[in-house]
């Protein structure tokens, strides 16, 4: 068995008195893709930026390669950062920078790399993902999709041990939303990096997914783990059945 | 060629044509681990022995991650004979970058625009800007007609909303930056006046400068900084989030719903300003007045005999226009944000700025207009 590379004990996250989730345990092995699901406000971007550091668990603890990145301070904190990569729902890229200046702005903070190398490396993480001829564009002058190729080619710049996703294709038509699919399960198995990816997206869901968590708002908490189709295929939970077969809960 | 040496193994760049050479010419040392911290170190020298035509030998790498595959590509591109590694992963991420990389060429520099067609860009990029602007006053104009005809379609909660944000929190400033102008004004004119006996006048200059000039002015840069940006970023932000769009949809006039108010309200809150920032002025001037010993009533006098009401309403006239093109400034600078994150910081930059500017030569217009007209 591969070994654990991302350890959440017992994490409880609260806003003031309201509870997102609690008691939220779960691990995550080298080389998966590893889903976190569940419907809007169940917390899925909350527990993505308690596992990189932006928010502290309540309660509980959440290691990324055996670091809490939310206690980590100074060299060693950028240290465990450059492990790991992030791309954000909107793609988040500096738009006064084109996309190669975006690419290699990590390797500019981490890395001793001289500028032609640094857009050399660029231009290659881009040709990656597809967007070798997009390389000077500006974000502002590409289309949603390629937004999110362009976030997943920065996310990469460092040849990260894990790729953190957040919504990869939420606002994609299905489409895009497929060929992002199939880029996420190509990295994942040529390079070997980890993903952990959150999303609510069903299709996404079942065709990358090696195993997942579900979070549910009601239950303020986790509600399920496994292989997604295994859960689609056999859960007991109503909540877990209906958001697979897309059915309404009365 | 692989190296031992202890427990630090290496290989090395060899010429193609040559026996392997001996460590002292065997030139930069590729570690057999080449991954970005390791390619950092030695790109610059490999690239450079790739240039020269050397042999780099890769052949013992047994870990190589995407920067030390570009490394060797880049190094084939310069020239070099490259010995692939044998390495399995290595070589499949050699393949990947390799492919990666074929998809991405050097960008080819985009060549300069000559000259003429240069210049013809910019008078014709120069001749739109202003048609759109005079279209935009002109739509503007047209709204207010078509508003004052039909009051009741006027969003009067919006034009309070402005008039309070516009004018009664701006009331602190002005009053702050008005008195020390005063105060300023009538100490630096106290030194010169001094020396000819006349410090009695200065009340007469300070008053003149302020009711006909600086208040409204100095009201009008305030209107640019608070109000034409926030005039501009909000305007920018719904522009952005497609706000103005789902109004147009739903039938709503954006000039009418979100223009008229800002324009109405910068317009009606500029005299009142003006007239704080002079009033805050002349109590500054008073007050230095009083310190080189005249008192309030010798100032008052002074006022008195100088200044009548045709100068105030002048003054307080020329202040509704500048709030009128400050509003409109603003507005407009809102409306034609473009989008990405940098278009409503844009919007609100040009708003200040076109506003300061377009205050200061319609006060030069109005100075040449004023004194052609006797008034």
């Amino acid at each position: 068995m591969a070994p654990t590379v991302i350890t959440a004990a017992s994490v409880e996250k609260r806003f003031d008195e309201r509870v997102i989730f609690r008691d939220v345990s779960f691990e995550v092995r080298r080389g998966e893709i590893f889903v976190i699901l569940g419907g809007s406000g169940c917390g899925k971007s909350t527990l993505l930026k308690l596992l990189i550091g932006l928010l502290p668990p309540t309660s509980g603890e959440a290691l990324v390669l055996g670091e809490n990145l939310s206690t980590l301070k100074g060299a060693p904190r950028r240290a465990a950062l450059a492990r790991i990569g992030v791309m954000w729902q909107q793609g988040a890229l500096l738009g006064s920078l084109n996309l190669t200046q975006n690419v290699a702005l990590p390797m500019e903070q981490h890395t001793k790399l001289p500028p032609a190398a640094r857009d050399a490396l660029a231009r290659a993480k881009l040709g990656l993902v597809g967007l070798g001829d997009a390389a000077t564009r500006l974000p502002a002058e590409i289309s949603g999709g390629m937004l999110k190729r362009a976030g997943i080619a920065r996310a990469m710049a460092l040849d990260p041990e894990i790729l953190f996703l957040d919504e990869p294709s939420a606002g994609l038509d299905p489409i895009t939303s497929a060929g992002l699919d199939q880029l996420i399960t190509t990295l994942a198995r040529e390079t070997g990096t980890t993903f952990v990816v959150v999303t609510h997206e069903l299709a996404s869901i079942l065709a990358i997914g090696d195993r997942c968590i579900m979070l549910d708002r009601d239950a303020q908490g986790m509600i399920a783990e496994g292989a997604p189709k295994e859960l689609r295929d056999h859960s007991d939970n109503p909540t877990v059945r209906a958001f697979f077969r897309r059915e309404v809960l009365h | 060629m692989r190296c031992e040496q202890g427990n630090i193994a290496w290989t090395v760049l060899v010429p193609v044509s040559t026996p392997p050479p001996s460590d002292q010419q065997a030139g930069v040392p590729l570690p057999l681990t080449l991954d970005l911290a390791a390619a950092a170190t030695v790109w610059e020298a490999t690239l450079a022995r790739a240039k020269a035509g050397e042999t780099i030998d890769a052949s013992g790498v047994t870990r190589l991650d995407s920067a030390g595959a570009v490394l060797l590509l880049e190094a084939a591109a310069k020239g070099a004979t490259l010995r692939e590694p044998t390495d399995e992963a290595a070589v499949a991420t050699l393949a990947r970058m390799r492919t990666a990389l074929e998809s991405a060429p050097p960008a080819v520099p985009m060549p300069g625009i000559p000259f003429i067609p240069w210049l013809g860009t910019a008078v014709i990029g120069m001749g739109t800007s202003i048609r759109r602007r005079i279209t935009f006053l002109g739509e503007v104009t047209l709204g207010s007609i078509v508003m004052a005809k039909h009051p009741w379609r006027l969003r009067r909660v919006e034009v309070f909303r402005h008039l309070s944000e516009a004018g009664t929190q701006a009331f602190g400033l002005c009053a702050l930056l008005g008195g020390l102008l005063g105060l300023i004004l009538a100490f630096q004119s106290s030194i010169p006046m001094r020396q000819y006996g006349a410090e009695i006048f200065i009340p007469n200059l300070v008053g003149i400068s302020l009711l006909r000039e600086l208040g409204g002015l100095i009201a009008a840069i305030i209107l640019a900084g608070r109000s034409g940006s926030a005039f501009a970023a909000e305007l920018g932000t719904m522009k952005v989030n497609e706000e103005i769009d789902a109004l147009t949809t739903m039938g709503i006039d954006p000039l009418s719903w979100l223009v008229l108010p800002r324009i109405l309200a910068a317009t009606l809150v500029m005299p009142a300003l003006a007239m704080i920032v002079s009033i805050a002025g002349l109590i500054g001037m008073a007050l230095v007045m009083a310190g080189l010993g005249y008192g309030p009533l010798a100032v008052m006098n002074q006022l008195k005999q100088n200044l009548d009401v045709g100068d105030m309403a002048g003054g307080l006239f020329k202040a509704a226009i500048f709030g009128a093109v400050v509003g409109l400034i603003g507005c407009r600078s809102g409306l034609k944000a473009g989008s990405g994150p940098r278009a409503v910081g844009d919007a609100a930059t040009g708003a200040v700025v076109s506003s300061i500017v377009a205050v200061v030569v319609l006060d030069g217009i109005f100075a040449v207009l004023f004194f052609r007209l006797g008034w």
